[in-house]
């Protein structure tokens, strides 16, 4: 076993690297083209289209008798393409819904092309062995000859797109602009309705039908994670096709009884697994650390502003503070206030004594601007918005976090600096 | 009420548009005069947004013909700037305020030719035109209402047009945003712009526009606003559909009648 994979990662084996051209090529340009089809929404249909070049792969079979590549790709391509103008006529003659319509045709056509596909294997005919792999796809089974094959449309499809991208991109923004402006829309549509359909038909044998739509789509919103250009999404997207097209094939090698298309797809989904978890920004890692600064924010100056109104209370005579006063005043619980007070420490905005605990002067104008922000807030919410002053006090415990100082100087601006608050307590000037 | 206009930028003659087996335009005939800013108005689903369509051709036409500095609008395309309604597209798109507006050149450049310098700067000055430039590099995602619609306006003048079709520009967007929309329309009237727009405001319509076209499936009045804006026109425009016009609508839908005797 360990042999086979330096076999494999060496490419010493003529065929390894066969095998290996073909997957990483058909992951990329499907990662390319799923990108249109992405920004379309046309994930759906894609779906369906793929499903759908199969009774085209089994009735190409079928005439021609053997398994020619480029003769079962015609096929395949015919087929996808009949689905699609079927799809678009059922929904314009208004017969079904868009949704209904690409449910029908996939069920249709996938049936028709499993018919057939029983048929041609109860017919006894030896060259038909293999034909089933269309179904989830083998990579190993890839030749020289569909390797040529799927080189020349790779070039030709990347080609296509590189050639064709502006109005690509346009009528995937915004068809009806890209129409007043003269584009030729319909025609750009139905470019990039043969370019979908002909990478799916070259997909299909490392990835087979089933599975097909997943290579398309997946790499696109993986892609779509890392970055907000379109441009850099297509290269991201071929880059994370590629790298699930290299998982396929090792797959294949090391372990040749199982179909390849779970594979590459699981491995698809494995890297968007990742990119929705650990992009930057719009992941979910990224998301939560920002929920957790948030909160973070809140509790310190929850605590700053507890300090503030105990020594309002004392009449300023009490300074010093025990962690049991602090504890008793407010909902924190003991955990959330230790780590707060350390971590208010660490910033030099409390001091700790012998157990006691006191703002120093930055911690002092700290608290104090929290409060103001919490009473400027009450007074605008019952001035502006009319609220009863028994009503506006928990709106402001979060407003208070997120004032900027430019909203805070509308604030007091709009409300002519005042130094009440709703419940007739003071509202301490600006700190500086 | 319909007046001519005597220099003319459009010209619908009898423009008849269905929708579902459903007039959603009928015997639309006006003109619309070069160089002034007209207002489109008319209750929800009297068929505003689909004139201006028509006019573009966006939508198939049932009957009639609309002609644009009195030629076919498929000759004179690039003198057309069409703003569609803010909602019309997916604002998550992945792309930026600048390349929104870069999309305002490709018209001149077509599908294939570069961008130069020239429309480097066109892109800036379109962009400092409606106070967005320091919103260049944003993500078109974190724009609010207003800015969105600004950066549809930098796009339509990045196309450097001579007619502009605004499909309600106003809507969903603050007051200050629409003050300053409107003084950059006024600006293009006085540089000899011509300017439609699609609007559902009564209160701001009579100093907004110069020319009013009250359109209700049929068209209600056309002509300079002061003599537009009374207020039977506007009664009959909103007091709902024309009764009889929209139960003959709903017999041809009904019994799938042609509107046209020779039509589809």
């Amino acid at each position: 076993m360990a042999s086979d994979y330096t076999a494999f990662f060496l490419l010493q084996d003529p065929n390894v690297r066969l095998v290996l051209a073909g997957t990483i090529l058909i992951g990329i340009i499907a990662a390319i083209t799923g990108c249109f089809t992405f920004l379309r929404k046309r994930a759906l249909a894609g779906d369906a289209i793929s499903h759908s070049v199969l009774p085209g792969v089994c009735l190409a079979f079928l005439f021609y008798g053997e398994k020619n590549p480029l003769v079962l790709m015609s096929g395949a391509i015919a087929s996808g393409l009949l689905s699609l103008v079927l799809m678009e006529a059922v929904t314009r003659a208004r017969l079904a819904r868009p949704d209904t319509a690409i449910a029908l045709m996939l069920s249709v056509f996938f049936g028709a092309g499993i018919v057939l596909l029983t048929a041609i294997q109860h017919q006894g005919n030896a060259a038909q062995a293999g034909l089933d792999k269309f179904l989830l796809g083998k990579a190993a089974s890839i030749t020289r000859e569909d390797l040529q094959l799927i080189g020349l449309s790779a070039c030709i499809i990347v080609g296509l797109i590189a050639v064709f991208f502006r109005g690509f991109y346009l009528i995937s923004f915004d068809e009806d602009f890209a129409f007043s402006i003269g584009f030729r829309v319909k025609f750009l549509q139905f470019l990039l309705s043969v370019i979908t359909v002909w990478t799916i038909a070259i997909g299909i044998q490392s990835t087979g039908v089933v599975l097909m739509a997943a290579l398309l789509v997946t790499p696109a919103l993986s892609a779509r994670m890392w970055t907000d250009s379109v441009v850099r999404m297509v290269f991201i997207a071929g880059f994370f096709g590629a790298l699930s097209g290299y998982v396929g094939a090792f797959i294949s090698y090391t372990a040749p009884a199982l179909p390849t298309g779970p594979w590459i797809v699981v491995s698809a989904t494995l890297l968007a697994g990742i990119s929705l978890a650990f992009a930057p920004g719009k992941g979910l890692v990224s998301r939560w650390a920002v929920h957790q600064k948030n909160r973070r924010k809140s509790t310190d100056e929850n605590i700053l502003k507890l300090f503030y109104q105990l020594i309002e209370k004392s009449g300023g005579a009490q300074h010093g503070l025990l962690e049991e006063d602090l504890i008793n005043q407010r909902s924190f619980n003991l955990q959330t206030l230790r780590t707060g007070l350390k971590r208010l420490i660490r910033k030099g905005l409390v001091v700790q004594l012998a157990g006691v605990y006191s703002l120093s002067e930055a911690g002092m104008s700290a608290a104090t601007r929290v409060v103001r922000l919490h009473r400027l807030w009450e007074l605008y919410l019952q001035r502006y918005l009319h609220l009863e002053p028994d009503h506006v006090h928990d709106d402001a415990e979060a407003i208070e976090h997120v004032i900027t100082p430019e909203i805070e100087q509308m604030l007091a601006e709009e409300l002519g600096y005042p130094d009440k608050d709703p419940h007739q307590t003071n509202i301490p000037p600006e700190t500086l | 009420m319909i007046i001519q206009a005597k220099n003319q930028a459009i010209e619908a003659h009898n423009l008849t548009v269905i929708y579902n087996k459903k007039p959603v335009l009928w015997n639309i005939d006006f003109t619309l005069p070069l160089g002034e800013i007209t207002g489109i108005m008319g209750p929800n689903g009297a068929g505003k947004s689909t004139l201006i369509k028509a006019i573009l051709g966006l939508v198939a036409l049932d009957s009639g013909y609309a002609r644009v500095f009195d030629k076919k609008l498929d000759e004179v395309r690039d003198k057309v700037a069409y703003i569609p309604q803010r909602q019309s597209i997916d604002w998550d798109f992945p792309a930026t305020v600048r390349d929104v507006v870069t999309m305002g050149r490709f018209q001149s450049k077509g599908l294939f030719k570069r961008m130069g310098n020239e429309d480097r700067r066109i892109i800036d000055e379109a962009l400092s035109q409606v106070g967005m430039s320091s919103y260049a590099g944003r993500q078109i995602s974190q724009l609010s209402g207003g800015q969105q619609q600004r950066v549809f306006l930098a796009r339509a003048l990045a196309q450097q047009a001579e007619l502009y079709l605004l499909d309600e520009p106003f809507a969903g967007v603050d007051a200050s945003t629409e003050q300053s929309i409107m003084d950059l329309l006024v600006r293009m009237k006085r540089a000899g712009k011509t300017v439609v727009v699609v609007h559902h405001d009564l209160q701001t319509a009579r100093h907004y526009f110069d020319w009013l076209v009250l359109l209700n499936t049929s068209l209600v009045a056309s002509g300079p606003s002061e003599q537009v804006f009374t207020d039977e026109l506007l009664r009959s425009t909103y007091s709902g559909k024309l009764t009889v016009l929209s139960r003959v609508g709903d017999q041809l839908r009904d019994r799938n009648f042609p509107v046209r005797e020779n039509g589809k």
